[in-house]
């Protein structure tokens, strides 16, 4: 009875739970059987289960080339890397924040009733998109050979460090969005626009040379814009830029803020709204 | 007189009914008018409960429908905030999930038992330990490596049961779930809960079976509209409880060991 937790204080009534802390082990094992659940139902083969998760980016970038490089004629050297270094990164990003809203209310039976740390469910989607997101880092790979390209040493820590700052800001915007959308059903529809804007405003089907001198500075005010520059220049230049890194690490500590704000805030009507 | 494991002090609890306030849309074009609504339109779940529970108590709820039972073990299970009043929990509470809610139909039965079991609280580790026990109890045989949705319903219930019951339960919530398993398990699931009765599980239990709160409950509370309108001895508040709702039943003639 040492541990004490005090769950709500609010105007009228207090809630307090004795013995029901749960140690770091517990909320461990609830992340990793979830993700473990998440894999095993989505592909029951392994293989063909990795095939697939490249597939939809792959096919995509085909797609994309097709439209700019083959009907349209776009001028730009390597169009192939350029695509395939910032949609794969672009999917970890956009696959998270779409499917976020539906994460608490697809959870509804066990969130009603189990008193868990409810902002697992959204760090596991979001782990469940990086590691799709990592296993396809040699299929990158394997372009920048085609190109007569290699990965270089920058790698060491530069996939690190971007990493976790993608992370940060998936999982901050994906904890905001899931919480909402319980008080605000229509959320995903907004979303999946906002989704689409985001997508055409950030380079990933143009390279940076092809925004004018004079407005893109303004880039730094989308913040999808120096996590996926940083990550095209890091595939396919070995360069590290640390100015736009801080940048994105500003977002990610703003978008975790905000969403671990909203979430506390909101846990505790998510039993009644469900 | 032991230490109460769940207190409960003029617990006041209502809903908020968002019912117009369920998209973006509507909030920005209906601004005002849901402000106020929204802090006026509440339903009253509970109003002014006050019980304790004390250690190894087994603790029937019954009343009619909407009555306010699953508002209750909500409040217990600390995932519902009262407005009004103070909830003391002093266990780790473990509910038993109505029928394969803590289930996922894709995943074998197996998979899902640590599903359960770490929601629940509990480490892989320790679910490892119990899980030929609890594959034992629920007597699934070859279907534990099957994917649980081509479970039938009184399956499902009896491998929910066997995890929670198995895994050192502390404080058990169970809402409405345990009628659907066939007469054998039945009287296992009673066997199991007496067994309870000696090591110091406490349990919560909300039924609408004359048979369960009789057979295994120590007291019973009878919530009626939202209210306590007695607490005590099960077979007195049964008995009063189905004179109220003009339902006669002789107490005396229930099997000992249904549910
Ligand atoms: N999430 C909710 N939002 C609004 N009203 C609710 C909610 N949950 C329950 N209620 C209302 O509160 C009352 C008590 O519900 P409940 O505790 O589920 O009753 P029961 O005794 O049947 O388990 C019911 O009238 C129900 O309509
Ligand atoms: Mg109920």
């Amino acid at each position: 009875m040492s541990v004490s937790q005090r769950l709500s204080e609010k105007k009228g009534g207090t809630v307090s739970h004795f013995g029901n802390a749960r140690n770091w082990e517990n909320q461990r094992d609830i992340l990793f059987v979830l993700l473990q659940k998440e894999l095993k139902v989505r592909y029951n083969n392994k293989l063909l289960g990795y095939l697939w998760s490249i597939a939809n980016p792959l096919a995509s970038a085909f797609v994309y080339f097709v439209a700019f490089k083959i009907l349209m004629r776009i001028n730009v050297p390597d169009y192939p890397l350029i695509l395939i270094s910032s949609v794969f990164p672009w999917q970890w990003m956009s696959n998270s924040i779409g499917s976020s809203p539906n994460m608490f209310v697809g959870n509804s039976s066990i969130i009603k009733k189990v008193n868990f740390p409810r902002n697992i469910v959204p760090l596991c989607m979001v782990s469940n998109h990086m590691i799709h997101f990592l296993m396809s880092v040699p299929v990158i790979t394997l372009f920048l050979f085609m190109y007569g390209r290699a990965p270089t040493l920058t790698w060491l820590y530069g996939v690190p460090l971007l990493v976790m700052v993608h992370f940060a800001m998936a999982y901050g915007i994906a904890l905001t969005l899931a919480s909402l959308n319980l008080f605000f059903r229509d959320l995903e529809r907004l979303v999946h626009i906002v989704l689409n804007f985001a997508f055409y405003l950030t380079p990933i089907l143009y390279p940076v040379e092809t925004i004018p001198e004079r407005i893109r500075h303004l880039l730094v005010l989308n913040p999808f814009a120096p996590l996926i520059i940083s990550w095209r220049e890091l595939f396919i230049y070995g360069s590290f830029n640390w100015a736009y890194w801080l940048i994105c690490a500003g977002y990610g500590a703003l978008f975790l803020t905000i969403g671990t704000f909203v979430y506390r805030r909101l846990s505790w009507k998510f039993a009644e709204v469900l | 007189m032991k230490e109460p494991v769940v207190s409960f002090y003029n617990v006041s609890k209502s809903y908020p009914l968002y019912g117009h306030i369920r998209g973006v849309k509507n909030f920005l074009f209906d601004f005002p008018r849901n402000l106020t609504s929204m802090k006026r339109e509440r339903f009253e779940a509970l109003q002014d409960i006050s019980f304790d529970v004390y250690e190894g108590e087994k603790f029937g709820i019954i009343g009619r429908n909407g009555a306010g039972k699953s508002t209750t073990l909500g409040l217990i299970a600390g995932v519902l905030a009262p407005n009004r009043g103070h909830v003391v929990v002093r266990r780790r509470v473990s509910p038993l999930l109505s029928l394969g809610a803590g289930f996922h139909p894709e995943l074998t039965g197996r998979e899902n038992v640590e599903l359960n079991g770490v929601l629940l609280g509990l480490t892989r580790r320790e679910i490892r330990r119990k899980m030929d026990e609890i594959i034992e109890f629920s007597e699934l045989g070859d279907f534990i490596n099957r994917p649980t949705r081509v479970y039938s319903s009184g399956m499902v219930a009896r491998l929910g049961f066997s995890v929670v019951a198995h895994l050192d339960p502390e404080l058990m919530l169970i809402d409405e779930v345990l009628g659907v398993g066939d007469i054998r398990f039945q009287r296992k699931c009673v066997e199991k809960m007496k067994s309870f009765k000696e090591s110091n599980v406490t349990m919560v239990l909300v039924t609408h079976s004359v048979a369960s709160v009789m057979n295994i409950c120590d007291r019973a509370m009878w919530i009626d509209n939202h209210q306590v309108r007695m607490m005590g001895n099960p077979t007195e508040v049964v008995e009063a409880y189905a004179a109220a709702n003009g339902v006669s039943i002789d107490t005396r003639a229930v099997n000992k060991s249904a549910l």
